[in-house]
């Protein structure tokens, strides 16, 4: 699934970085440790995270997550905005606490595998 | 010019983390017997301790800093140091802007009362002083830049409430005068796996909850005396100011 089928079946809102909206999701990963993210998230995770600092989007290229899920209503600072956009960091944005977000991304990928297999 | 010995990370009694013999005045005769020239008091958010201390500093000979170790957004913890107790009252309006609304369980997380020289309790502060502000990293160092402060990330080296750990690297453009390392971590081994703090003035300090921590991790600076300026100017290595290397 890609970044634009999950925000549409989940409701999440797609902020900034909307090229990125075609790639794809391999699994998603949690945490707002930045450096735990660094350590142990795989390429094209859907990272769910509290953090809205500019840092997220150098962990999301680094790593080559598919993009950032911002949770309980967090909005990427302005510096995170401008530089997403130029960048093409996709990040999205919930009123979802992180559990629950994470609880029906899971779902959904797991569905979504068990159709494909 | 002269070597002073700074202790830049001292809380006091109102810190809710810090024992309660955290007293002004015990503060003040352990700096003294441990020799130092420089302290700077960094209560969690708070600055409500600085006047008092920076009082009886001068009165012991000791220049004491007026600071505050806020706990910014991203729960990474800094430390600013401001030149008057003027400065860092108007800093806590700004921290008081942007402080979450949750209260202090002292049964949970300690107390937090302000005292006097004497050490009575005038109150207590009702608000979790150790919750995250509002406020994000770069807006707290470019308030702090602007009022002509010392901006420095407390205990990058923390696996906790550190930039390092929750932020993974220090941030391009941050306006940031130094950053601290704990007063145990092995500065070497830490410059080998993290290079990029090569860049910065580095300090230490003893992040003290309690007397017998007072000074057990300072920082040499070279300066021509103990003012502002100086220690700024020492933080910036101008004029042959400057913040001598760490040992280990």
């Amino acid at each position: 699934m890609n970044i634009a089928e999950i925000a549409d079946r989940l409701n999440f809102e797609i902020v900034c970085g909307s090229t990125g909206k075609n790639n794809m999701v391999t699994w998603g990963y949690t945490s707002d440790m930045l450096s735990n993210v660094m350590g142990n998230a795989s390429e094209g995770n859907l990272w769910i995270t509290m953090q809205s600092h500019k840092n997220i989007l150098a962990v999301a290229l680094l790593k080559e997550l598919s993009g950032i899920v911002l949770v309980n209503g967090h909005r990427p600072d302005t510096e995170t905005v401008t530089q997403a956009e130029k960048e093409g960091v996709v990040i999205l944005a919930t009123d979802l606490p992180a559990f629950e977000t994470a609880g029906r991304l899971y779902q959904l990928l797991k569905e979504n595998e068990d159709i494909q297999s | 010019m002269r070597t002073f010995k700074a202790d830049f990370h001292v809380h006091t009694v109102l810190s809710p983390c810090a024992s309660l013999d955290m007293a002004p005045v015990k503060i003040i005769e352990k700096a003294v017997a441990e020799k130092i020239d420089i302290l700077a008091i960094t209560d969690h958010n708070s600055t409500l301790h600085c006047k008092l201390m920076c009082k009886l500093g001068k009165e012991a000979g000791i220049k004491v800093l007026p600071g505050v170790e806020i706990t910014t957004k991203e729960e990474v913890h800094c430390l600013a140091f401001f030149e008057t107790v003027e400065t860092a009252n108007i800093f806590q309006q700004i921290i008081e802007k942007h402080k979450p609304d949750i209260p202090n369980r002292k049964e949970i997380f300690g107390y937090q009362p302000v005292v006097d020289r004497d050490e009575n309790i005038l109150y207590e502060v009702d608000w979790l002083l150790i919750s995250a502000l509002s406020l994000n990293l770069g807006e707290a160092a470019e308030i702090v830049s602007m009022m002509n402060g010392i901006f420095v990330p407390a205990h990058i080296d923390r696996p906790s409430n550190s930039l390092l750990a929750n932020l993974g690297f220090i941030p391009d453009n941050l306006k940031i005068d130094a950053v601290e390392i704990s007063k145990s971590i092995d500065f070497n081994a830490l410059l080998m796996k993290t290079p990029e703090i090569a860049r910065y003035t580095v300090i230490r300090g003893s992040d003290a909850h309690c007397i017998e921590d007072i000074g057990s991790g300072f920082t040499m600076l070279y300066i021509e005396n103990d003012d502002f300026d100086e220690i700024k100017m020492a933080f910036a290595a101008e004029a042959g100011r400057k913040v001598m290397a760490l040992k280990k």
